[in-house]
C-alpha cells in the first residue's frame, strides 16, 4: 500500500444547514428535501438514496413546505412565494407570489390538478396547475389566524387546515367553509396556558384526521361527526410532523425531542377488521427536531435541525438483509466540496456563500470572501474558476512565496452564463463548463484572457444536467456524467463526441481518466467499480474481472457513495478512493477478495511472515484511520492531503437541544 | 416420615408463600397461595390463613381457579398430581395423578377439562428442558384419577411459570425463552417465533424474562432482562408483526400482568415499585413505591378490584385498585441469617435477620411474622452489589427487656463500619426503643456477644477481632444528668494479646468465661479478676456453654475434634469425647444440652446432660447437610411424656435450621394427637346445620355456664387487665369474616370489659346515681310531658307480660335514653 505523509487537515468549517421538508415523489422514488438555506436537494430512493441534484437557493425564500405534482417540484417559504424547479438544468424556475403573506404550507391533490397554499393571512389559495406554469384559482373562505398545515382528501374534494387552536375543513369545490369542525382544539391536559398549535394534519380516505400539535399530542378525530376519537400524548413537546405512509396503515411522528414515532393501523383482535391507530416503534435518530419525515413504502425518511438525513428501513416489509436493510444516515452531500491543485498545492474549499483558498504546507491561510451563490468551482495552475446562479467568474492566480494575489479575467465569453460543473484541463490550457441540456462549452485559456471555442453536445440529446466532467492528463479526452446515468467521453482533438459508455442502472459518483492508461474508472452510487477504456471504447478486462467476480458483500454495504477518484503518479495499477468514513487504493494487480477472505486484513497482513503476505493480500486496501472525510488527493510529491470534517464540530455549532431527563443523570 | 421411636423432624412453617404467583377468589375475598407442599387461603381482609390444604406430598408449584366452578381451585405440585379443592370449605374434591413432576399449571375457558402443564422433556427426566403438555383431566366419580392422556404443546420452554401466558380467551398460548418468543394457534395449530437480536448498539440485554397476554386484545406484553417492556401485536403474520417499547425499570423485569379488563399493565421488578402502565395512553404511568423485597409475582382479582405482589422477602402485599396497599402478609424472612436465632422472652417470638437492615419477630405458633424491628434504619436501596449496613449480631437480657445489636459494613472491603445498639422495651408503646448507640464498640468485627443472666445488674460482653473483650454496664451518665440510663464501658479484658471467640455467662452471672484460642479464661464479673485458666489442645474453641440448674458448675466446650466438660470446683477436664460438634446449645429450662455434629453429609443429634456423659436422645441424620443455628424455645405448657427418650422435650421445643433454611423442630405423638384433634374440634361437622359462629358462641356460653357454676369470680380487688377475658381474646384471635355482627357481640365485649359489681365499689355506685338524678330534676320540668308519654308507652307494652328483669346493660341503655334530650319533641307538638 505504500506510506505516504498525510496534510490533515481540518479547517475545512463545512457546516451544513437544517433540514425543513420532504416530499415524496413515488412513481419515480425520487425524495426532495428542503433545506433552510433555500438548497433543494434531490434524492433518489431507487439508487440505494443517492444525492441526484442539488438546487442551490436563496436563504431568504425560507422554504416552508415541498410538492409534487407528478414530476414537478413545487415549493413555498415563508418570503410567500411559490417557486417551481427546473429539475433537468438544476435551478428554479420560475417563482410566483401568492399575494398572502408568508406561506406555511403546500400541498399538492392526489389528482395533480391543484396546489393548495396555506397563508399567514388565513386564506387558502387553490393554484390550477397548467403545462408550464400554475394559475390562481380562488381563495377558500377566509380565516382568522395563521393557516399552518394542509391537507387534502384523496379525493380532492375536501381539504383540512390545521391552525392555532382550530382544524378547519373547506370544500374545494364550493370554495366554503364545510365545517367548523373543531371550535375549540382540545386543550384540556396540558398545563400550558398558550394557544395550540397543529403544525401537522392528514386527511385519511376513510374520513379520519390526524392532527399533530404543540401540545406534544397526536389526535384522531371523526371528520364527519367533528369528534376526537383517540388521542395520544406522544411526547411533552411539539409534534412538528406527520406522514402517512401510502397504503394508510403506518403513520410517522416527527417530535421535537428528535424522536420519530411509528403508529400503525392494527387489528386489536387478531383475523377481525375492527382497526386501531397503535403506537408501536419508537425510533431515537436525530438529537434535535425533527421539522419532516416521509413514509416511503420500506423506510421511514427523517430530518430535522441536526441536518442528517436519516432513512430508517421497516424491517418488517423488506425481505432480505441487504443495502435497503441498512440503516442510513446521510450528512455530507454526495459530491465534491473540495477542488485541489495538484501541483502547487492549493485547496479551494466551497461554502454556500464564499471560496476560501489555502495553501498546503504551511499554518496560514487564505480567505477568499465572496457573495456567492454556489455552484461548482475548480482551479488548476493559476486560475479560480467559479459559477453562482446567475453568473460565472473567472480569475487568475498569483502565487509568489507568500503573497497570493487574484485578478478577475473581465471579458468572459457571453455563453459562460452559468455552470453545473467546471473544469481545466491538465496544463490549464483548456476550461469546460458543464451548461443546460449537458452540454459542455470549451474555451481556450491565455495570457490575454478566455476564448469560447465550441460547445459538445451528447448524441443522445438528454436534457438532464451534468453532475461530473473529467479531463484526460493529455488533454486528449473529457468525460462527462449527468443525473440520467449517461456517460459521454469527447475527443477534444476532433471536438466531437467520441463514444458513449453504455448506461448502468446506478448513477456515477465519482469518476476520473487514468493519466497513463486513458482508461475512465467510474464508482456508481450502488458501490459498483466499472473501467471502461476510452480507445477500445469497450470495459477493461479487470473491469469485467470485477463484474464476474463480484465484489465483497463488505464493500457493498457501506451506506456513503465513493465521492473522488485519483490515481497515484508512481504506481499506476494503484487507485484512490474514499468515501465518508474510509479511504481505500486498489490494487489492479492482486487478486480480488473472496467472498470468504476478510476483507479489512490490513492487521492480519502486518502479524504475518512476508511469504504468506503474498497469499493472503487481495486489491482492497482500505484505511480508516481518518474519519468523516470530505475529501483525500494525492499530491504530486506522494503526500496526502486528507480533509476531515469531524461531527462533533458540527453538533457542537447546532443550537441546544430540548432537554431531556436521562435516567441516573 | 413417622418413625417408630414415636417422635419425628416437621418442618414447622416459615414456608415460601411468594414461591409461585398467588390467586385471589372471584369475589375478591380470599387470597390462596402455595407455601412448601400446602395450599393457603388467606382473608383479603385481615391477613389470617383462614384455611390450609393439605395433601400433597411436594412442593406445591401452582395455584390456578378452575374456570369452570370459580369455588374450586386446582393446585400442582412436584410430586406429580393435580388435585382439584374448595376452598371455601378446604375439602379435597379429585386428585389427578399425572406422573411427572409438574412445574407450573394454565387453565382457560376455552379448553374445558384440559390443564395445561409444565413438565419435563419426555427424553431426559431431570434435564434442563421442558414442555408445555395439554393434560385431558378425566371425568369419573372416584376421588383418586389416573390422568395420562397429554398431547404437546410447546417444546423447550421455561420452567418458571412466568414465562408462559395463555392468550385471549384461551386462542393461544405464548412462551418466551432465551430470546425467543413463542406463540402457538391452538387452532389453526400454528406455531410463529420471534427472536430478538443478542444485543442493540447501546448493549441492552434483550432475553426475555417474562409474558403476559392482554385479556381483550391481541396484544402480547414481554418483560426484558434490561428493564424495557415489549407489546407485540399483529404476531400472526411472520414479517409484519410489529411490537412497541417501554422503559421504566433499570433492572429486569421482573413480573407482568394485564389487569382483567385490560386496562393497565402491571409490571414488577427488583426496584421493588409496583408499576402501572395505561395501555391507552402509553406514556402515563403510575407508581406504588417501597412495596418491601423485589417483586416476583403480581396477581389480578377476577373482579378487578384487588391486586397482590409477592416479594422475593416472603411477602404478599394486597393492594386495591386504586393503588392502595390494604393487607400485608408476612410470612418469614429468609434471607441471609447472620445472628442466632433467639427467642424474645416476652412474645415467645422467634428473633432472626428479617429484611436487610430488620430483626423479625416470627410467631412460631401463629406462623406469622409479628412484627420487623427497624436496627438499621436507613434506606434499602435495592439494588446489587452495595455495601449496605446488615444486622450481624443480637441478643436479649434474660427479661427480654435489653436488646443488643452489632450492625456492620464494609465486611468485604477494608474500612469496616460497625456499631452497636442497645434497645430497651417500652412497655407504653410496646415495642423495642433505641437506649445508646456505640459507633466502633471495638476496632474490628464483633463476633460474639452475651448478657448476664444475673437479675441484678445489667451486663453485656462483647468479643471481637481486636484481642479485646469488653464489659458494657448501665449507668446514668454522670456528664450529661439525663434522666435516662445509658450504657457505657466498664471493663475491657485481653489475654496475651490472643483472640477472643466465645464468651459465655455462668446461669447465676458469677462467672464469665471467655475462650481465646485453645484457652478457656474463667473471669470473675464482680471483680473482673482472671480466676483461672482452662486448655484442652489442641484446636481452638468453637464453642463455649455453661450447664444450667443443677449442672451449674459444667463448663462445655468444643473445639474441631472433641466435646470437653470441665468441672469448675475443680477446676479440671470432667469428661471428653472424640466428636466434631458443630453447634452447641443448652436448654434455658433443664439442664439438657444439644449437641449437632456433622457426620458424612448428614447431621446427628445428641441430647445429654454434662453431669453424665451418657446422652439422653440421639439421632442420626436429623437433615442433610449441616445445621446452621438452632435455638430452644420453652413450651407454653409442659407436655408430660412419659417415655424417657422424649422427656427433653417435655419443657422446650427445638428448633433448628438447616443449609437450605428450613426451619426444623420435633414433634412428639402425643403432640400431633393433640393438633389433630384440635383441627378436628375446628371443622364444621356437614350433618347439622352449624355454622362457625354456633361454635364459637356455643363454646362461649359454655364457658360462661362453668364459670357461673363455679362460683363468684375471685378477681374483685385486682383489676384484671383486659387480655385475660375469653371473649376479647376470642374476639382477637377469630378471623373477623367469621366473626357474627359486631352489634351482636358488643355487649359482650363490653360486660367482659366492665369490672365486676363487688366490693368497694358498691358504697360508690349509690352517690353517682344520686348527682345523676339531681341533674335530671333540673331539666325535668320541660321533659316531664315526654316522660309521661314514655311511661305509657311502656305501660302499653307490658299489660300482658310481666316486665322482665332488666340486665345490666340494658339498664344502662335506659339511663342513657332518659338523659338524652328529647325537648325537640314538644318543640314538634306545640307547632
Amino acid at each position: 500500500m505504500g506510506e505516504f505523509n498525510v496534510h490533515r487537515v481540518r479547517f475545512f468549517d463545512y457546516m451544513p444547514s437544517a433540514i425543513r421538508a420532504l416530499a415524496f415523489q413515488p412513481q419515480r422514488e425520487r425524495i426532495a428535501v428542503a433545506r433552510t438555506d433555500g438548497t433543494v436537494e434531490i434524492f433518489n430512493r431507487a439508487d440505494c438514496f443517492f444525492q441526484e441534484k442539488v438546487i442551490p437557493g436563496r436563504q431568504q425564500a425560507a422554504t416552508e413546505a415541498l410538492a409534487w405534482v407528478g414530476d414537478r417540484l413545487f415549493s413555498a417559504g415563508l418570503n410567500g412565494e411559490i417557486i417551481e424547479y427546473d429539475l433537468d438544468n438544476n435551478k428554479t424556475k420560475y417563482t410566483i407570489d401568492a399575494y398572502g403573506g408568508p406561506i406555511w404550507s403546500i400541498t399538492s391533490n392526489k389528482q395533480g390538478t391543484h396546489l393548495a397554499v396555506g397563508c399567514e393571512d388565513g386564506t387558502v389559495k387553490l393554484f390550477e396547475v397548467h403545462e408550464d406554469r400554475i394559475q390562481f384559482e380562488r381563495n377558500l373562505a377566509k380565516q382568522k389566524g395563521r393557516i399552518i398545515s394542509l391537507s387534502w382528501h384523496p379525493s380532492g374534494s375536501k381539504i383540512v387546515a390545521g391552525m392555532m387552536d382550530v382544524i378547519h375543513i373547506f370544500d374545494t369545490e364550493t370554495g366554503k367553509l364545510r365545517a367548523l369542525a373543531f371550535p375549540s382544539y382540545d386543550l384540556l391536559g396540558t398545563s400550558r396556558s398558550q394557544e395550540c398549535v397543529v403544525w401537522s394534519v392528514v386527511y385519511l380516505s376513510d374520513g379520519t384526521i390526524i392532527s399533530g400539535d404543540s401540545a406534544g399530542k397526536v389526535k384522531m378525530w371523526d371528520s364527519r361527526t367533528g369528534t376526537l376519537i383517540k388521542s395520544h400524548q406522544v411526547t411533552k413537546w411539539d409534534v412538528l410532523t406527520l406522514s402517512v405512509s401510502q397504503d394508510e396503515t403506518s403513520l410517522a411522528v416527527g417530535t421535537s425531542e428528535g424522536h420519530v414515532v411509528q403508529f400503525q393501523f392494527l387489528s386489536m383482535v387478531l383475523g377481525q377488521e375492527d382497526k386501531e391507530w397503535v403506537r408501536t416503534r419508537t425510533f431515537k435518530n436525530h438529537t434535535h427536531d425533527v421539522r419532516a419525515v416521509l413514509e416511503v413504502n420500506t423506510a421511514i425518511v427523517s430530518g430535522g435541525m441536526d441536518t442528517q438525513f436519516v432513512v430508517r428501513p421497516l424491517l418488517d416489509k423488506i425481505d432480505e438483509r441487504g443495502q435497503a436493510s441498512a440503516l442510513r444516515n446521510i450528512q455530507f452531500p454526495h459530491r465534491r466540496l473540495v477542488s485541489c491543485a495538484r501541483k502547487a498545492g492549493l485547496l479551494l474549499f466551497q461554502y454556500p456563500g464564499h471560496l476560501e483558498l489555502w495553501r498546503l504546507g504551511e499554518s496560514e491561510g487564505n480567505g477568499e470572501r465572496k457573495r456567492e451563490n454556489t455552484t461548482l468551482s475548480i482551479k488548476r495552475k493559476r486560475w479560480i474558476a467559479y459559477s453562482t446562479v446567475a453568473s460565472f467568474r473567472l480569475y487568475r492566480l498569483h502565487c509568489e512565496n507568500n503573497n497570493v494575489s487574484i485578478i478577475k479575467v473581465s471579458k468572459l465569453p457571453k455563453v459562460l452564463s452559468s455552470a453545473n460543473q467546471i473544469c481545466f484541463s491538465s496544463d490549464s490550457s483548456h476550461l469546460f463548463v458543464a451548461s443546460t441540456c449537458s452540454s459542455v462549452h470549451v474555451a481556450i485559456l491565455n495570457q490575454s484572457g478566455c476564448k469560447f471555442v465550441c460547445t459538445l453536445k451528447p448524441k443522445s440529446g438528454s436534457g438532464q444536467a451534468i453532475n461530473l466532467l473529467a479531463a484526460s492528463e493529455d488533454g486528449k479526452w473529457l468525460a462527462s456524467a449527468n443525473s440520467d446515468h449517461e456517460v459521454q467521453i469527447y475527443n477534444l482533438n476532433k471536438m466531437k463526441p467520441h463514444c458513449t459508455v453504455p448506461v448502468h442502472s446506478s448513477g456515477v459518483s465519482a469518476m476520473a481518466i487514468h493519466p497513463t492508461t486513458n482508461n475512465l474508472f467510474m464508482v456508481h452510487a450502488d458501490q459498483q467499480l466499472t473501467e471502461y477504456s476510452v480507445e477500445k471504447k469497450q470495459y477493461t478486462d479487470w473491469s469485467r474481472q470485477v463484474q464476474r467476480h463480484g465484489l465483497h458483500s463488505l464493500w457493498l454495504e457501506r451506506d456513503t457513495p465513493v465521492t473522488n477518484v485519483t490515481f497515484n503518479p508512481k504506481n499506476p495499477a494503484h487507485i484512490v478512493l474514499h468515501d465518508m468514513y474510509m479511504f481505500c487504493i486498489i490494487d489492479q494487480t492482486l487478486p480480488l477478495p473472496d467472498q470468504r477472505s476478510q476483507f479489512y486484513n490490513q492487521l492480519t497482513l502486518r502479524s504475518m511472515p512476508e511469504k504468506e503476505r503474498k497469499k493472503h493480500s487481495h486489491a482492497f486496501k482500505m484505511c480508516k484511520i481518518f474519519k468523516e472525510l470530505l475529501f483525500v488527493e494525492l499530491m504530486e510529491d506522494q503526500s496526502l492531503v486528507v480533509v476531515e470534517r469531524p461531527l462533533m464540530d458540527i453538533t457542537a455549532q447546532l443550537p441546544a437541544p430540548v432537554r431531556q431527563k436521562k435516567f441516573a443523570t | 416420615m413417622v418413625e417408630e421411636s414415636g417422635i419425628r423432624v416437621v418442618r414447622c412453617g416459615g414456608n415460601k408463600i411468594s414461591f409461585r404467583a398467588p390467586i385471589i377468589s372471584k369475589d375478591s375475598r380470599f387470597l390462596l397461595c402455595a407455601s412448601g407442599d400446602l395450599v393457603k387461603v388467606f382473608s383479603t381482609s385481615t391477613e389470617e390463613c383462614v384455611h390450609v390444604l393439605e395433601g400433597h406430598t411436594g412442593q406445591v408449584t401452582g395455584v390456578i381457579l378452575n374456570p369452570t366452578n370459580h369455588l374450586q381451585v386446582y393446585s400442582c405440585s412436584a410430586d406429580g398430581t393435580i388435585r382439584l379443592w374448595d376452598f371455601i370449605d378446604g375439602i379435597l374434591i379429585k386428585i389427578f395423578v399425572c406422573g411427572w413432576p409438574i412445574f407450573s399449571i394454565y387453565v382457560s375457558e376455552k379448553h374445558v377439562g384440559i390443564a395445561f402443564i409444565t413438565i419435563h422433556m419426555e427424553s431426559k427426566k431431570h434435564g434442563e428442558n421442558f414442555q408445555l403438555v395439554a393434560l385431558h383431566l378425566p371425568k369419573v366419580p372416584e376421588q383418586e384419577v389416573e390422568a395420562r392422556e397429554m398431547s404437546a404443546v410447546l417444546c423447550n420452554i421455561s420452567s418458571n411459570p412466568g414465562s408462559t401466558a395463555m392468550g385471549r380467551g384461551g386462542e393461544y398460548v405464548a412462551s418466551v425463552m432465551g430470546r425467543q418468543l413463542t406463540v402457538y394457534f391452538f387452532k389453526k395449530l400454528k406455531t410463529y417465533r420471534f427472536s430478538l437480536k443478542a444485543t442493540d448498539k447501546k448493549g441492552a440485554k434483550n432475553a426475555f424474562t417474562c409474558v403476559a397476554c392482554h385479556p381483550k386484545d391481541d396484544c402480547i406484553a414481554t418483560g426484558h432482562e434490561d428493564g424495557k417492556i415489549r407489546l407485540w401485536r399483529n404476531f400472526n403474520q411472520k414479517k409484519e408483526y410489529t411490537y412497541s417499547t417501554q422503559h421504566w425499570h433499570h433492572d429486569a423485569v421482573g413480573t407482568l400482568c394485564f389487569t382483567t379488563e385490560g386496562m393497565h399493565l402491571l409490571s414488577g421488578g427488583v426496584e421493588s415499585v409496583l408499576v402501572q402502565w395505561h395501555c391507552e395512553e402509553v406514556n402515563k404511568k403510575d407508581f406504588l413505591p417501597r412495596l418491601g423485597g423485589a417483586i416476583s409475582h403480581i396477581c389480578v382479582s377476577p373482579d378487578g378490584q384487588m391486586y397482590s405482589t409477592s416479594h422475593l422477602d416472603n411477602k404478599i402485599n394486597i393492594i386495591h385498585c386504586s393503588l392502595k396497599l390494604s393487607a400485608v402478609i408476612q410470612g418469614l424472612v429468609k434471607g441471609n441469617i447472620w445472628t442466632d436465632l433467639m427467642i424474645d422472652p416476652r412474645t415467645r417470638a422467634l428473633v432472626m435477620n428479617g429484611r436487610p437492615g430488620h430483626l423479625q419477630f416470627y410467631s412460631l405458633q401463629q406462623d406469622k411474622q409479628l412484627y420487623s424491628l427497624d436496627i438499621v434504619q436507613q434506606e434499602y436501596i435495592n439494588q446489587e452489589g452495595l455495601d449496605q449496613f446488615e444486622v450481624m449480631r443480637a441478643a436479649f437480657s434474660v427479661g427480654g427487656t435489653w436488646l443488643a445489636t452489632v450492625e456492620e459494613r464494609g465486611r468485604c472491603t477494608s474500612d469496616l463500619e460497625s456499631s452497636l445498639k442497645l434497645w430497651v422495651y417500652n412497655e407504653k408503646a410496646q415495642s423495642f426503643e433505641l437506649n445508646t448507640t456505640i459507633t466502633a464498640a471495638h476496632q474490628d468485627r464483633i463476633m460474639h456477644m452475651c448478657f448476664s443472666p444475673s437479675t441484678e445488674t445489667t451486663m453485656l460482653v462483647t468479643t471481637a477481632w481486636d484481642n479485646q473483650f469488653k464489659v458494657w454496664l448501665l449507668g446514668l451518665d454522670s456528664d450529661t444528668q439525663k434522666e435516662h440510663a445509658s450504657w457505657s464501658c466498664d471493663y475491657v479484658g485481653s489475654y496475651h494479646g490472643l483472640q477472643p471467640t466465645n464468651c459465655c455467662f455462668s446461669s447465676d452471672g458469677s462467672l464469665l468465661a471467655v475462650s481465646f484460642k485453645e484457652v478457656v479464661t474463667i473471669w470473675s464479673s464482680d471483680t473482673w479478676e482472671l480466676l483461672t485458666t482452662l486448655c484442652q489442645p489442641p484446636g481452638p474453641i468453637r464453642e463455649l456453654c455453661f450447664g444450667r440448674l443443677s449442672c451449674s458448675k459444667y463448663l462445655l466446650g468444643t473445639t474441631a475434634k472433641n466435646l470437653f466438660c470441665w468441672n469448675l470446683l475443680t477446676c479440671s477436664l470432667e469428661w471428653s469425647t472424640p466428636m466434631d460438634v458443630c453447634l452447641l446449645r443448652s436448654d434455658p429450662l433443664s439442664e439438657n444440652v444439644v449437641a449437632f455434629s456433622l457426620h458424612s453429609g448428614n447431621t446427628d443429634l445428641f441430647v445429654f446432660r454434662p453431669s453424665e456423659p451418657r446422652p439422653l436422645f440421639t439421632q442420626k441424620a436429623v437433615c442433610g447437610g449441616k445445621v446452621q443455628r438452632c435455638v430452644f424455645s420453652p413450651r407454653e405448657e409442659p407436655l408430660d411424656s412419659c417415655d424417657e427418650r422424649f422427656q427433653w422435650l417435655n419443657r422446650s421445643r427445638l428448633y433448628f435450621l438447616t443449609e437450605l433454611m428450613e426451619l426444623l423442630t420435633f414433634s412428639t405423638k402425643a403432640e400431633d394427637e393433640r393438633i389433630l384433634n384440635s383441627r378436628k374440634q375446628l371443622l364444621v361437622d356437614d350433618s347439622v346445620a352449624v355454622t362457625p359462629f354456633y361454635l364459637l358462641l356455643g363454646k362461649h356460653r359454655q364457658q360462661q355456664e362453668e364459670k357461673q357454676n363455679s362460683g363468684v369470680s375471685q378477681a374483685a380487688d385486682r383489676v384484671q387487665p383486659p387480655q385475660a377475658s375469653v371473649a376479647i381474646k376470642e374476639l382477637l384471635h377469630t378471623p373477623a369474616h367469621v366473626l357474627p355482627a359486631a352489634s351482636f357481640l358488643c355487649s359482650m365485649f363490653v360486660n367482659s370489659l366492665l369490672i365486676s359489681n363487688t366490693g368497694s365499689r358498691e358504697g360508690k355506685e349509690p352517690a353517682e346515681q344520686v348527682e345523676e338524678s339531681e341533674k335530671e330534676e333540673d331539666d325535668s320540668e320541660e321533659e316531664m310531658e315526654t316522660h309521661d308519654y314514655e311511661q305509657e308507652v311502656r305501660t302499653q307494652g307490658s299489660v300482658e307480660e310481666a316486665p322482665p328483669l332488666l340486665s345490666k346493660a340494658e339498664e344502662k341503655e335506659l339511663r342513657r335514653v332518659r338523659k338524652t334530650d328529647f325537648s325537640w319533641v314538644t318543640n314538634l307538638a306545640s307547632s
